[in-house]
């Protein structure tokens, strides 16, 4: 170490601290599925071959996107609930109430394309961000913890009020597809083929960039901004922390569980919204659902760190489009890729801890050699010679 | 004739703390022994140690004439000692007779649980230790007594022979206490030896045959409880050694800084811990507020900063009501606060120096602008002076917080208050903990702040530190302040008599 302590470790050193746990997740989640996979009677080494030159192919590529995209939106409502110490397992419920009341709203507004899509956005994050607000004021009114009010919260919002409304905007037509009435095209989120084939070969096999991407981009900048650079930002992550210090720094633990939640929701609200503005122009029996849980693990993941979190779910968004190829050509099945994400997430936790630890020990070390350089006097409990007399 | 139990230079370091610092202590078979000192003492460091739930650094255990390495409370079972913990460990929607069984359940034929021998050895030693209990009677529906007496017997049903009781006084009604009292002379007279900790020096005289003080993680003295006053046990526990008497010159300003009148407050279980309280800090003044640990002032503490919603009086800072304000609008009006436990109040532990720097004061210059944009740079600007002109020995302001000796830690906390200037600073314990260099440095610091005009309310413990730094001395006890002394005049002797109620009750005996 040179004699100058730095004020931080050196920069080198804390990438590779931050890389290394990723890195051995992804490794080790490899190795046991290949154990699973020998075990199963495939050959593990041309099944992922097969997976990744398919999973880089231009349309896949398109597919990992267009599934990361509500990943990540799910995961960062996710991480803003786990800043505060906050157990937002109510996402599901939140994106697909959401979901379903934007759906209709859209098709009974009609406005000017950017105001209609803009509308159509803000209803989805006021409806999500409500519906999380109920497990928020149960737990400040009557503490009641947020992952009990979340779950059964989910079950409310799900089996009755979305099915419920379900009966009731369902438009009957002859086609045996049921779902709410069709978007105008005024509130359809344009895709982003256009864009991307400037730089690529045209995407064929009708695959469609949803440009919802981009919002998902925004807010992810957004989080970022919030956290980082805010002080509401700093109260919930003060209050995250240690909410009794954070108290006594002037945060009220109350209002924060109730901005939490609010915030936590209103992405929640976002989730579903990709492939009904980008896909169905409507919501239906073909909505994707469970990408609230989706989101817990890819928070997990990223660490609740808003890059880290893209990370999480472009790979999750990798394994999902890339796995279909394997049951095509029967090297293996394609469920393999749930093994492997199961695994990436424990082997992630428990590197991450060893990897805090690490850099804990490094920090401490560091602070205790600049305590010694600059203590001038020796420790004041030196110990005081043996009074009693050996025998 | 071998001790029942001697500890021998116990010593445990927590980071940045000596909790234990070379511990003496020999128990003698058959005898209450009492364990007393103030809290953070190291009495229940010490007792954690003595039944395997920490390791001690240094230092050896010897039960019995052998000595022994306790790692677990199992291993100190198994060597007889077995410990009555201060917050009951029982399933409340069991009987009695199933939680004294729990875990140690006998076999009866074919793996079940031999109910009937059960209940006849727990009959037995209820009947011999003179401990009364329904053994069939779920624990929810117990009072507290009773559930202290079931612990005890699930102790003695576990074989040991060495009882240690930690403040199982605090819990209790007073004829609970008697109570208590009646059934550990019956135990002792059984054989049992108890090892009892308490810091209420009237029980502790009552009950002890030998009394172990502890002050700051040292053995000060151990004594018999017929050769001490209830006034030379409360110098032991607080201590008495006299500051290098300082200078003193007034800077006291006419301003009140913070008027408090007829305050009351009450606790998480609605017990009015806070009791008509009435004064007021001037600019320039140092009121201390000297009391043993428990008699209110953390409630007292917490209304003033807005935490907890006194149940009536009022609160003025700079001749304005305050009632009404949040805790934010306080501290934004310039209450400074030192918090009585810098982990659990003061610190964002994982986050770093210069996070934990602008805790209390993020919605202001530099930390951020606008009171919304934090502004990291400038933060960590001033984390580095901070850092430079309080003498926090760290790398640097991007270190977590967690990485800092104790010491250090509380020289942050003192000096993020002082370098915003507050108009009050509320300095609870500012020097608890923490070495001898670090504690003068904050004294020097709350001395010049006062000259230029600061009130501070100063409450503690300490007696060096009271008499050393106030103006003014209030004494607190069970939530009322119970006298008001001149630290010019009154010596550590006093001022620990009225802390402990020593003094008080010499002066008004109490009728039972």
């Amino acid at each position: 170490m040179s004699p100058r302590a730095s004020h931080r470790l050196p920069a080198h050193r804390r990438l590779t601290l931050a890389l290394a746990a990723p890195v051995a997740a992804l490794i080790l989640s490899l190795a046991i599925a290949s154990i699973a996979l020998v075990l199963s009677g495939s050959n593990p080494f041309p099944a992922y071959g097969r997976m990744f030159s398919y999973g880089f192919e231009l349309e896949t590529l398109v597919d990992m996107v267009n599934r990361a995209t509500p990943l990540y939106l799910s995961a960062v409502a996710v991480a803003i609930g786990f800043r505060m110490n906050l157990f937002n397992i109510g996402v599901e419920g939140q994106y697909i109430l959401a979901s379903i009341i934007a759906a209709q709203v859209a098709a009974e507004l009609s406005l000017p394309a950017p105001l209609h899509l803009t509308v159509i956005i803000l209803v989805g994050m006021a409806t999500g961000s409500l519906w999380a607000v109920i497990a928020g004021v149960l737990k400040v009114t009557r503490g009641i913890h947020e992952v009990i009010s979340t779950i059964m919260l989910n079950a409310v919002s799900i089996s009755f009020v979305v099915a419920m409304l379900f009966r009731r905007w369902d438009v009957p037509d002859e086609s045996l597809n049921q779902e709410t009435a069709e978007i105008p095209a005024s509130g359809r989120m344009p895709n982003l083929n256009g864009f991307v084939e400037t730089f690529t070969r045209d995407i064929g096999k009708g695959r469609f960039l949803w440009g919802f991407v981009i919002v998902a981009i925004i807010i992810g900048i957004l989080y970022w901004i919030y956290v980082s650079r805010t002080r509401p930002g700093y109260d919930l992550r003060a209050s995250g922390i240690n909410p009794l210090a954070a108290e006594a720094a002037g945060v009220s633990p109350k209002r924060t569980i109730i901005v939490a939640m609010a915030l936590s929701g209103a992405v929640g609200g976002l989730v579903g919204l990709p492939e009904v503005l980008g896909r169905d122009y409507a919501y239906g029996l073909q909505f994707t659902q469970n990408l609230g849980f989706a989101g817990i693990a890819v928070a997990l993941l990223g660490q609740n760190h808003p890059g880290g979190i893209a990370i999480g779910a472009l790979v999750f968004g990798f394994l999902d489009s890339a796995a279909p190829i394997l049951d095509v050509h029967g090297d293996a099945p394609q469920e393999i890729v749930e093994i492997m994400k199961g695994i990436i997430i424990f082997a992630a936790v428990i590197t991450y801890v060893v990897v805090q630890r690490r850099r804990q020990a490094e920090e401490a070390r560091a602070a205790s050699l600049a305590m010694a350089s600059t203590e001038p006097d020796p420790p004041s409990d030196a110990p005081e010679p043996d009074a009693r007399p050996a025998t | 004739m071998t001790p029942a139990l001697s500890l021998e230079n116990i010593t445990k370091r927590f980071p940045g703390v000596l909790a234990n610092d070379r511990v003496n202590l020999t128990v003698a078979e058959g005898e209450i022994h009492a364990i007393c000192g103030e809290n953070g003492a190291g009495k229940s460091t010490l007792m954690n140690v003595l039944y395997g739930m920490l390791p001690a650094d240094e230092g050896r255990i010897v039960v019995g004439g052998d000595e022994v390495h306790f790692r677990s409370p199992r291993d100190a079972l198994a060597a007889g000692i077995g410990m009555v913990h201060q917050h009951f460990m029982l399933a409340d929607n069991l009987t009695v007779l199933e939680n004294i069984i729990l875990g140690a359940e006998p076999k009866g034929r074919g793996g079940r649980i031999d109910f009937t021998g059960a209940r006849r050895r727990v009959t037995e030693l209820g009947d011999a230790y003179g401990l009364d209990v329904h053994l069939d009677e779920p624990v929810e529906n117990l009072g507290v007594g009773e559930r202290q007496r079931v612990e005890i017997i699930k102790v003695l049903y576990r074989g040991a022979r060495i009882l240690i009781l930690d403040e199982p006084t605090s819990v209790l009604v007073p004829h609970e206490v008697e109570e208590l009292f009646r059934n550990m002379r019956d135990m002792c007279a059984r054989g049992e030896t108890i090892v009892f900790i308490d810091h209420k020096l009237d029980e502790v005289l009552e009950i002890a045959d030998t009394i172990t003080v502890l002050r700051a993680g040292r053995t000060v003295a151990t004594v018999k409880p017929d050769e001490v006053s209830p006034s030379d046990l409360a110098e032991l526990m607080v201590g008495s050694e006299l500051p290098t008497p300082e200078t003193r010159t007034t800077s006291v300003q006419d301003t009140v800084s913070l008027q408090v009148e007829d305050l009351s407050v009450l606790d998480d279980d609605e017990r009015e811990v806070v009791k008509q309280i009435s004064l007021e800090v001037r600019r320039g003044e140092i009121v201390g507020v000297a009391g043993v640990e428990g008699n209110g002032q953390i409630e007292f503490v917490e209304a003033l900063l807005g935490i907890r919603e006194p149940s009536q009086g009022r609160l003025l800072l700079e001749g304005a009501e305050i009632n009404e304000w949040s805790v934010r609008q306080r501290r934004e009006a310039g209450i400074g606060y030192i918090p009585e436990d810098r982990h659990r109040r003061g610190l964002l532990l994982p986050a770093p120096l210069w996070e934990n720097a602008m805790c209390g004061h993020q919605g202001k210059e530099p930390y951020s602008r606008k009171g919304f944009w934090l502004a990291p740079k400038a933060a960590r600007e001033r984390t580095r002076e901070l850092i430079a002109a309080f003498d926090v020995r760290t790398p640097g302001p991007d270190v977590a917080a967690h990485a800092l000796s104790g010491g250090n830690q509380q020289k942050l906390i003192i000096g993020r208050e002082m370098i915003m200037t507050p108009n009050l600073l509320i300095a609870a314990h500012p020097t608890r903990g923490i070495d001898v260099g670090a504690q003068a440095a904050v004294w020097e610091t709350l001395h010049l702040a006062r000259e230029q005009g600061l009130a501070v309310l100063l409450v503690s413990a300490d007696l060096d530190e009271l008499i050393g730094l106030s103006d003014r001395l209030l004494v607190i006890f069970r939530g009322r302040i119970s006298a008001a002394l001149d630290p010019a005049t009154v010596t550590p002797r006093e001022l620990g008599a009225h802390m402990t109620g020593a003094a008080t009750e010499a002066e008004e005996p109490q009728h039972a």
